[in-house]
């Protein structure tokens, strides 16, 4: 299953790659492949932007604007002003407990 | 070594006591599933049972229905599976109980550390979005957990799900221990480690099949049946209203289709949408939702027995609102899906929210013109 064509914000620098494959081990998607010892993004579409390639590239070759994927987070976020959140059931009293 | 265990056990229900300093308890209270200790260089650790009880199952159930799953918790620490030493597998987990549970039942044949992260009772790959399945969190516990005297090698074993959190070049420069990304799913992690650490290409996808997408629907329709009764007693109000007061009886003759309607509409928006997503034309969650309850709606009109047929207004409101809600219902799941991100999310939104404000607009217009029509005034 795909989500929207063409709006996920996943960049990659080539000129930063070092072909590690790190990208690769921890996405879920198979977003990115290796071709030519450098990382390349073989399916956008298929990039939630969850963030983990980006968290774990030591080169910087990855950016994205990583967030929740939430509907509901979002739309809280609009109303209430701040960063969406996915707190979608938990009260905030129990979050800031421990 | 009963006194050990009772003294451990003891230390520990302290330490659940005191963990949240507002006094909650943190930790599930029947320690069950400890069923002894293992003696380590920095002290006892308790050792868990990888066999699921029937009340961790029926925990479980209540954790996919209900609030119950916002306070499920373990106390974060080392643990241990079997009889683990100073060479065994580090494998790190979230302290939401039920992914604690999915990982300590996979590892019967297994002598492994498991590390718990206090993750605030969150699961790894969300915990990970928020960060606090994160770099600093686990540096921390591998400090705490004084993990270096406890095992000789240097490497710990992340779910794979948990690298939106954890970076593993910044755990080995802060911590000191190489990160290996596991599988995904727990159950994979024997394969993985027989295998020298090695995921197949299977075990490092994210999938969602349909048992996993039903599974997420009781807390789909859960909030929306929540607001159910304010719309219940909305309609309830309009179609018993008449100059002389609320007649009862045509609040319920006239309510009742709509009522049935209304549970129609957060069906097909919050269980048939999710159970076909990817049946249901297009990628957008609001088209799916709206394509779904318009055939829910337009299906349930053949059968419920529905005097708005003969009432143009009410026949416009019924396709106009009701496909509507399943397309707002169906929005909500893009936050339990696998797959969608926040780009895409909030270019729906943009489109979709100021088309949800005008045609709840006019649904209420056509509504009102309906009753005046009814007193006559229109």
């Amino acid at each position: 299953m795909k989500y929207l064509s063409n709006t996920a914000s996943l960049e990659l620098f080539p000129e930063s790659c070092t072909g590690c494959g790190m990208c690769l081990e921890v996405c879920p998607h198979e977003v990115l492949a290796l071709s030519n010892k450098k990382a390349v993004i073989q399916d956008r579409d298929r990039c939630m932007e969850c963030g983990a390639c980006v968290n774990n590239c030591p080169f910087g070759a990855l950016t994205v604007d990583k967030g929740v994927g939430c509907a509901a987070a979002l739309i809280k976020s609009m109303i209430s002003g701040g960063e969406p959140s996915c707190d979608c059931s938990g009260g905030d009293k129990k979050n800031s407990c421990c | 070594m009963p006194e050990l265990k009772l003294k451990v056990e003891l230390d520990w229900k302290k330490e659940a006591v005191s963990c949240c300093e507002c006094g909650g308890p943190a930790l599930h209270p029947a320690l069950e599933w400890v069923i002894g200790t293992v003696m380590t260089p920095v002290g006892p650790v308790p050792r868990i049972s990888s066999t699921l009880s029937k009340t961790d199952y029926w925990e479980h159930f209540k954790c996919r229905t209900t609030a119950y799953r916002d306070d499920y918790r373990v106390v974060p620490g080392l643990y241990a599976a079997g009889n683990p030493d100073n060479n065994s597998d580090v494998l790190v987990s979230a302290n939401y109980k039920y992914s604690f549970d999915m990982l300590r039942r996979e590892l019967k044949d297994l002598n492994a550390w498991i590390l718990v992260l206090d993750t605030k009772g969150i699961n790894v790959w969300c915990a990970a979005g928020k960060g606090t399945f994160g770099t600093a969190e686990l540096a921390k516990r591998i400090s705490v957990a004084q993990l270096n005297k406890v095992v000789d090698h240097r490497r710990v074993i992340v779910p794979q799900l948990g690298a939106p959190g954890v970076s593993a070049f910044r755990v080995k420069r802060s911590a000191g221990f190489d990160v290996l990304y596991g599988p995904v799913h727990a159950k994979d992690i024997p394969a993985y480690i027989k295998a020298g650490y090695e995921a197949t290409r299977e075990m490092r996808r994210v999938k969602f099949p349909l048992s996993d997408r039903l599974v997420l629907t009781p807390m789909e329709i859960n909030p929306a049946m929540k607001k159910f009764p304010l719309y219940a007693g909305f309609i309830l109000v309009v179609f018993g209203l008449a100059p002389s007061g609320i007649l009862f009886r045509d609040a319920f003759a006239g309510g009742l289709p709509f009522l049935l309607l209304g549970l129609v509409s957060v069906l097909a928006g919050a269980l048939l949408t999710p159970a076909l997503l990817p049946f249901v034309p297009f990628r957008s969650f609001a088209i799916k939702g709206w394509i779904t309850g318009l055939l829910a709606i337009s299906l349930s009109t053949r059968f419920i027995l529905f005097p708005g047929q003969y009432n143009t207004l009410l026949l416009i409101f019924t396709y106009l609102f009701f496909p509507m809600a399943s397309s707002y219902i169906a929005l909500q799941f893009t936050g339990s899906t696998t797959f969608t991100g926040m780009s895409g999310v909030k270019k729906e939104l943009r489109i979709a929210i100021p088309a949800y404000l005008l045609f709840s607009v006019v649904s209420f217009i056509l509504l009102t013109m309906f009753k005046l029509t009814q007193w006559g005034i229109l």
